[in-house]
């Protein structure tokens, strides 16, 4: 059992999940309660990951962030090496790469709020701020959960993404199921096995442990 | 001579006050008829109403503070009226102002936010926070007091509504009625220049609303702010209102009070509204100044034609009006009544009988098919049964002409 990957790969997902939790709210408020004719371009863009392989995911990310992409040139003055092969790489790659399992939850949990509530927050004297986090958020919570559900499993389980921005580097970018990759490939399928078992384990728990809570989470409306 | 029925009513809604009889006594109101308008409201706004069908409300009125009722079918534009107080919905141009503070002006640009209207709006559905107590409810538009300030108002508005034990229950957890209760006081514990009810007690018993009616007039009583009641209930209108406003398809079309204009409607939209079973069709064949009657032909041209006598108004003969007769006003005879000052005595038969909540719906034909409202006591005693030969007595004054709507502008 390669502990190092695991580890890796449980900062990794924590991370990515925190950021798109916090990525993810305004940009789901804007799409739930925009009013913008071509808000749908965001929902296209922030759904693509859902559709596009891993594999283009990582290319455009390793050509975005490159030397010969002026982003790529600014973050290399930046920060004195390129974003290809580190950790922030793959953190940045696996954000974009779950992008949508932040935002539609998130986007569904706002919808169904009864925009009653909203309206009744207003008149009472709150601003849109405190609106979205004395309502909206509390009555979000099991599409909160959800999103962080999602986007920590479907970030602990990613390959191809991670493969092409980060390659394989023990400690910085060997993660788990690139871990299982490299024990396949040399035919330890015995390792290879408790591996996979771990990360099944590691992914059935989280999901299961946020299903669970989410049963109890608050009612939308009790009455309805 | 002055046409009673079709004289119009004065526009001012300001201190008038006549006895209203055996319903519940209005508000009482100043005398002072120069008592300064507290809501003051002009709006044009195109909207689309619940059936998806699009308006254009075009609403100018101002009312004194106490409770003015906004009556009129769905789809009228109650909902978007009060919308446009609150500020919820931006009208394409108009003035709204509280106590002579604006809210909205399209020509000084003003518009002021929602959470700085100081309005006090209670919902149809009441849009309580399920996530939060009944007290935390109530707290959540109490900011910027000192918390002592908050306590002492939260425990007044909990014992004026009669709530006080329910402050630590979720929404979920209560009555109808007791989250009734929780609406208003979350709403009246901020000291709003303004309320705004939307139908809010429709889905109660009539106790429960009675109670909560009495406490809602007694808080006014103390505080005297414009309260907007929207609802569909003439029992409501008549318990609860200084004064209503009809709205119909975006319009005021009757204002006044509750007597004048749902006692004797001269619209047909009004006159629905305020429960006359009875509408009818009917042509006027000859005008009596000397009786000062008119007779008006029911259902002119069908062969079952009848004819009625209708209080004399300003008509022309042979113009086409509508007769609106209340079930509740008509008198039901089993033998040729005599000696009657009322001028119409019609012969007719029983064709069916539908009893509902302690009242008697019979219908008679007499040519034309009428709706007469009768206790099940007197059902009883004149052994009515479908097939009954009966007479029907209609007082010439409880026959109203009504006018159609389309001509409502002009009022």
């Amino acid at each position: 059992m390669n502990w190092q990957a695991l580890a890796l790969t449980l900062r990794l997902s924590l991370i990515t999940a925190g950021s798109l939790l916090v990525i993810g709210l305004p940009l789901a408020y804007w799409v739930a309660f925009s009013r913008r004719r071509w808000k749908f371009l965001l929902q296209t863009a922030t759904s693509m990951p859902l559709v596009m392989p891993p594999t283009v995911l990582g290319f455009y990310i390793l050509i975005a962030f490159g030397s010969s992409s002026p982003l790529g040139r600014l973050y290399q003055r930046w920060t004195g090496h390129t974003l290809a092969f580190t950790f922030t790489g793959l953190v940045v790659g696996s954000i974009l790469y779950s992008l949508p399992f932040a935002v539609q939850p998130l986007v569904n949990a706002f919808v169904s709020i009864d925009p009653r509530l909203i309206d009744a927050s207003r008149v009472l004297g709150a601003s849109r701020l405190r609106t979205f986090f004395r309502v909206i958020l509390p009555l979000s919570a099991s599409g909160i959960a959800t999103t962080i559900a999602l986007t920590f499993a479907h970030t602990f389980g990613e390959f191809g993404v991670v493969l092409m921005v980060g390659g394989d580097i023990p400690g910085v970018t060997r993660t788990i199921s690139i871990d299982v990759f490299d024990l396949v490939e040399a035919g330890r399928y015995g390792q290879a096995n408790i591996t996979s078992l771990v990360l099944l384990a590691v992914s059935f728990t989280v999901l299961a442990l946020v299903y669970w809570w989410n049963r109890r989470a608050w009612p939308r409306t009790p009455w309805a | 001579m002055e046409p009673a029925r079709l004289a119009a009513h004065p526009v001012g809604l300001t201190g008038r006050e006549t006895a209203s009889g055996g319903t519940p006594k209005p508000m009482p109101q100043p005398d002072n008829t120069e008592e300064r308008a507290a809501l003051d409201f002009f709006a044009r706004k195109r909207y689309v109403n619940r059936t998806g069908e699009a308006f254009s409300l075009d609403i100018r009125f101002a009312v004194p503070s106490g409770i003015t009722i906004l009556f009129g079918a769905s789809g009228a534009g109650k909902t978007t009226l009060l919308g446009c107080i609150a500020g919820l919905a931006k009208p394409e141009e108009g003035r709204i102002a509280v106590d002579s503070r604006v809210l909205f002006d399209s020509v000084a640009g003003i518009d002021v936010d929602v959470s700085r209207r100081s309005v006090g709006y209670v919902f149809q559905d009441l849009a309580l926070f399920p996530h939060l107590s009944v007290e935390r409810n109530v707290r959540y538009g109490l900011r910027g007091l000192d918390e002592a300030e908050r306590e002492r108002r939260i425990g007044e508005v909990l014992e004026s509504f009669r709530i006080a034990p329910l402050r630590k229950r979720l929404p979920g957890d209560l009555s109808g009625g007791e989250r009734q209760r929780v609406a208003l006081a979350r709403s009246l514990v901020t000291r709003p220049a303004v309320l705004l009810l939307d139908e809010p007690l429709s889905a109660l018993d009539p106790p429960t609303k009675a109670r909560i009616l009495d406490d809602l007039r007694a808080w006014n009583r103390a505080r005297r702010i414009p309260i907007l009641y929207v609802t569909h209930s003439r029992e409501e209108v008549f318990a609860l209102g200084d004064r209503v406003l009809v709205l119909e398809r975006g319009r005021v079309i009757a204002q006044g009070l509750p007597q004048d204009v749902l006692g004797a409607p001269r619209q047909e939209t009004v006159a629905q509204l305020a429960g006359f079973e009875n509408l009818f069709d009917a042509r006027i064949t000859a005008v009596h100044d000397d009786l000062g009657t008119m007779t008006c032909r029911l259902a002119p041209g069908s062969p079952a034609a009848i004819d009625i006598e209708v209080p004399l108004a300003r008509i022309e003969r042979s113009s086409a009006v509508r007769i609106g007769i209340s079930a509740g006003d008509i008198l039901l005879a089993t033998e040729e009544p005599r000696g009657l000052s009322a001028r119409n005595v019609l012969r007719g038969t029983l064709t069916t009988l539908e009893e509902r909540d302690f009242k008697v719906l019979v219908r008679v034909d007499c040519g034309v098919s009428f709706a007469v409202l009768l206790t099940p006591g007197a059902c009883r005693s004149l052994e009515l049964a479908p097939g009954c030969k009966v007479w029907l007595v209609l007082k010439t004054h409880s026959c109203h002409l009504l006018r159609p709507t389309d001509d409502a502008a002009s009022f």
